[in-house]
């Protein structure tokens, strides 16, 4: 699976017990590909030294402040490994 | 008092030894390690980028296309990240954060800045930026959008700022930037 630009995502509403990078005031909120960035070791793997980590693509994606804080006119860019990601349904409202 | 003597300094070398004792690593490598890490590692790196990409097109191009490229070409190391720069225009501005930790491009910029480290920085710029920058002095007409760039992985951010009015030769411009202008929450 390779997100392009311009498609809506939404970072996964977990919460794990062991360490990830998946920042917590965007877990559940929806944001939009910028960039596929490259792909790295996922941390939450190498962090509990399975080995070898999965390697994933990693992308730009930006949220929109309004959605994260329910104000605010500014873009929030987080980089988020594909894992934790998951497609918005163009179906929904 | 001397750094030695900070609580700081007494818990770094408590977790050094720890480490140590597990067989983790060895003084010598953590000594190499960080003599790589901040060898030559300096905000006048940083702006020497940007002065050029003010004073030559062809290095502007090149810089936003492949940060790393355009660091090594002046002969910056970018070791083990990916260098993305990003640059402000009359309409857009933007700064630079790491919320899980502080990630930053310190071969470029230097070692970061406490506040750079610190809870309320990490917590805020990403909610209310344009109060946070006008705390550090930079207020923004109501029109300029903000970014705020959350170096969550592997990117690390490089601020490429507007450049001041007038004809400046490359060194002085350079001489005019500053690490919280290559972060975003200063204008030059």
């Amino acid at each position: 699976m390779t997100y392009r630009p311009g498609t809506l995502v939404r970072a996964r509403p977990t919460d794990p017990d062991h360490h990830t990078r998946v920042p917590r005031y965007v877990r559940g909120h929806v944001g939009e590909i910028v960039e596929r960035q490259g792909e790295w070791p996922l941390p939450d793997d190498s962090a509990r030294g399975i080995a070898p980590p999965r390697v994933e693509a990693v992308y730009t994606v930006r949220f929109p402040a309004r959605d994260l804080w329910g104000t605010g006119s500014h873009t929030v860019t987080v980089d988020l490994w594909e894992s934790y990601l998951e497609e918005v349904s163009t179906d929904e409202p | 008092m001397s750094h030695d003597e900070l609580p700081v300094a007494a818990r770094v070398r408590r977790l050094e030894e720890r480490v140590i004792a597990a067989g983790l690593t060895t003084g010598d490598e953590l000594d190499a390690l960080l003599d790589e890490l901040l060898d030559g590692a300096s905000p006048v790196n940083g702006a020497r980028m940007v002065a050029r990409a003010w004073t030559d097109p062809d290095y502007r191009e090149a810089l936003l296309a492949d940060a790393n490229t355009a660091a090594g070409s002046l002969g910056f190391a970018t070791n083990g990240y990916r260098l993305c720069a990003v640059e402000n225009t009359p309409t857009l501005h933007n700064v630079v954060v790491c919320t899980l930790c502080s990630c930053y491009p310190v071969t470029l910029l230097g070692p970061s800045p406490g506040w750079y480290r610190s809870f309320a920085y990490r917590s805020r710029v990403v909610r209310e930026p344009r109060a946070v920058l006008a705390e550090f002095g930079l207020r923004l007409p109501d029109e300029v959008e903000i970014v705020v760039w959350d170096a969550s992985a592997e990117t690390r951010y490089l601020v490429v700022p507007r450049r001041p009015e007038g004809e400046l030769p490359e060194e002085e411009l350079a001489a005019r930037v500053t690490r919280k202008g290559l972060i975003g929450t200063s204008a030059v």
